[in-house]
């Protein structure tokens, strides 16, 4: 079957995706006049307003990957997938918004790492830079692999074409525009994503009959009942995910989805961004509704897929469980909206790249290269090594994008890079956070081995020593053991070493004050809705809500 | 308001994020809704019988001009310099620093 995904674009769906550019790199000049300091590159000059930093947050999360990977978890998994939305997502969206925020913003630090090193010292510090820019340029490259790939599977274009002009495009508007201008594209991207999976949503289900016809359906495939139900059974591992509640509680909702969350640089970096402290903490809260909503339009689709494609769900081929959406677009959309549909899918490439690109420069510039190469420059020279840092963070994820090609399946390289690298982070960061007599040195030497134990643990893997089923049991498994271990080591090390006095610990850990929650505040702050425990309530009274009628 | 000022409120209107939306979003709905008036019989029967294009195309249209409505009732205002200490109290959509 050669072709097979071929799409039939034509002139109209290609005007629409060269609109869609044309308007990217015009934000990325238009952006380059408001640059006058270092902190409007890396930090948007601390200006925005919460709708927009929410926005961006939400959709830094909302690659390509995340929707062409939920919606293959959809097809093969069901109504299990909602897992990483409503419990593997949101909750840990609110404790960043309301419990954490303060912590980041009130201390005025640049970056993640930035924290660690007024919280602990500077190996700390410079381990977390080092481990978060090697991250980040490996993530960037899985997603220009992905882009290719699709790009070469959906219009035929060659794979180094697509890498290149993927790359060059997201070079040339954070290297101009820096994050304001990855942060406006991110809203751009949001919208336009949306505006190409609703149809493909829409469509699916008239053509299945609405939900009820969609649900009898899958009833009668072969993912059966249990496609419909996220916690039926799930007392024992025999249903679709393979998971137990306690796997899905503690490993994906707890120790997974609080690292990603609450310490990526590349997300937390949104609401750094926002102009004062409520916004700060509204924007992961902002963030949180429209995260409970896109099941809708990745998970459902994925299911509309598996009825309405036939032989979907093969192990290779055009029919493998990632090319659900492509194949709905094929099937379903005719020219006009299938151009908005493939812009909506580039468009989400590029947020997911930018993300990891626009985080990279930051800790590089601010992190590495002001702390411990060249001190007290002056702030423009700072702006240049932004933007070098940039050019060298793509070409390098250019190279790794080869490394992603050696994965089977990139959703579960990506989840074994976060369990190495966000559970340690988040394990050392939510005990300095609320336990002061953590000491500097149980800071470094908690994250050293909480990440050791991780990696140790994914390279047993690899290596078949450890006898896990699944990658994704591996990364539940590694998360989970790291956590362990940075809890233990940074007792251990905090009892035979001197804790920081709590005058430096002031406006870093919970319970020494030091903290303005209102001191920014601008009119209409105060008002009702703008309350960031009642944003926060009402997102998990929602995500709870939701659970009942697929129960 | 000087010239500096003058031209920094001119860039942030113009570079307001709710015009670039706004912006894309009417003219992707003018020409999809076009393209859905005008569909075949091919293009509406894979579409499973709805006229998807103009549906979308509407759609985007009455988001795009809704972006530029909230523009237009509440513009953007010059971003302050960074040591500004809140005094944008009009300021109510909360909407509006754009830089």
């Amino acid at each position: 079957m050669d072709g097979g995904l071929r799409l039939d674009l034509n002139w109209l769906d290609y005007l629409l995706l060269t609109l869609y550019f044309v308007t990217v790199l015009g934000v990325g000049f238009a952006a380059r006049r408001a640059i006058r300091t270092s902190v409007d590159f890396f930090l948007s000059g601390r200006s925005l307003p919460a709708w927009v930093t929410g926005l961006a947050f939400v959709s830094a999360n909302l690659g390509a990957l995340e929707i062409i990977g939920m919606a293959a978890n959809g097809a093969q998994y069901g109504i299990m997938t909602t897992h990483y939305y409503w419990i593997g997502a949101v909750p840990a969206m609110v404790f960043l918004g309301i419990v954490m925020m303060p912590f980041y913003y009130g201390s005025k630090v640049r970056s993640v790492p930035e924290y660690l090193r007024l919280r602990f010292n500077r190996p700390t510090h410079l381990l977390n830079a080092l481990s978060f820019a090697v991250a980040q340029v490996l993530i960037a490259g899985v997603n220009l692999y992905a882009l290719a790939l699709v790009l070469d599977a959906l219009l035929g274009w060659p794979l180094w074409i697509s890498i290149i002009v993927g790359a060059a495009i997201v070079l040339t508007y954070i290297s101009i525009g820096g994050l304001t201008s990855a942060i406006y594209n991110e809203v751009l991207q949001f919208f336009v994503i949306l505006a190409g999976l609703i149809p493909i949503t829409v469509i699916g289900l008239v053509k299945v009959g609405g939900f009820d016809g969609l649900f009898d359906k899958v009833r009668n495939s072969d993912l059966g009942e249990a496609g419909l139900h996220a916690w039926a059974n799930t007392g024992s591992s025999d249903n679709p995910l393979g998971a137990h509640w306690l796997g899905i509680v503690f490993g994906l909702g707890f120790v997974l989805s609080f690292g990603y969350w609450t310490t990526n640089f590349a997300e937390v970096q949104r609401a750094l961004s926002a102009r004062n402290m409520s916004a700060a903490r509204r924007t992961p809260l902002i963030a949180a509704y429209p995260k409970l909503l896109i099941p809708l339009v990745t998970i459902i689709p994925g299911m509309i897929a598996v009825v309405t494609v036939q032989g979907l769900g093969a192990d290779e081929g055009d029919l493998v469980y990632n090319n659900a959406i492509p194949l709905l677009m094929r099937d379903l959309l005719p020219n006009g909206v299938l151009g908005i549909a493939v812009t909506g899918l580039m468009a989400s490439f590029m947020a997911g790249m930018a993300a990891n690109v626009s985080g990279f420069n930051t800790v590089f510039t601010y992190d590495i290269w002001q702390t411990y190469v060249k001190r007290e420059r002056d702030d423009d020279y700072y702006i240049k090594v932004g933007r070098l840092a940039t050019v060298g963070g793509i070409v390098v994820g250019i190279g790794t994008a080869f490394i992603a090609a050696g994965f089977s399946n990139i959703m579960n390289y990506i989840q074994a890079l976060f369990s190495v690298f966000n559970a340690p982070l988040f394990a050392t960061f939510i005990v300095g956070m609320f336990w002061k007599r953590m000491t500097a040195a149980a800071g470094f030497w908690s994250l050293l081995s909480g990440t050791v134990v991780a990696l140790a643990t994914y390279l047993l893997y690899l290596g078949g020593a450890l006898p896990f089923d699944t990658d994704l049991e591996e990364s539940f498994w590694g998360a989970g053991l790291a956590f362990v271990t940075v809890l233990v080591a940074a007792f251990v090390t905090s009892r035979f070493t001197a804790p920081k006095p709590e005058s430096e610990l002031r406006g870093l850990v919970r319970g020494l004050g030091g903290i303005d929650l209102k001191g920014d505040v601008v009119a209409g702050d105060a008002a009702w809705y703008r309350s960031p425990l009642l944003l926060g309530g009402v997102a998990l009274a929602l995500s709870l809500l939701f659970y009942i009628p697929v129960w | 308001m000087n010239d500096e000022e003058e031209r920094r409120s001119a860039a942030a209107r113009m570079f307001d994020v709710r015009r670039v939306i706004g912006g894309l979003f009417v003219v992707y709905g003018v020409i999809v809704t076009l393209v859905g008036a005008f569909d075949g019989s091919t293009a509406i029967d894979k579409a499973q019988g709805v006229r998807i294009n103009l549906w979308a195309g509407l759609a985007m249209l009455a988001v795009g001009l809704l972006f530029l409505m909230w523009q237009w009732l509440s513009p953007a205002e010059a971003p302050e310099p960074a040591e500004s200490d809140g005094d944008d109290v009009e300021n109510e959509g909360g909407d509006a620093s754009v830089r």
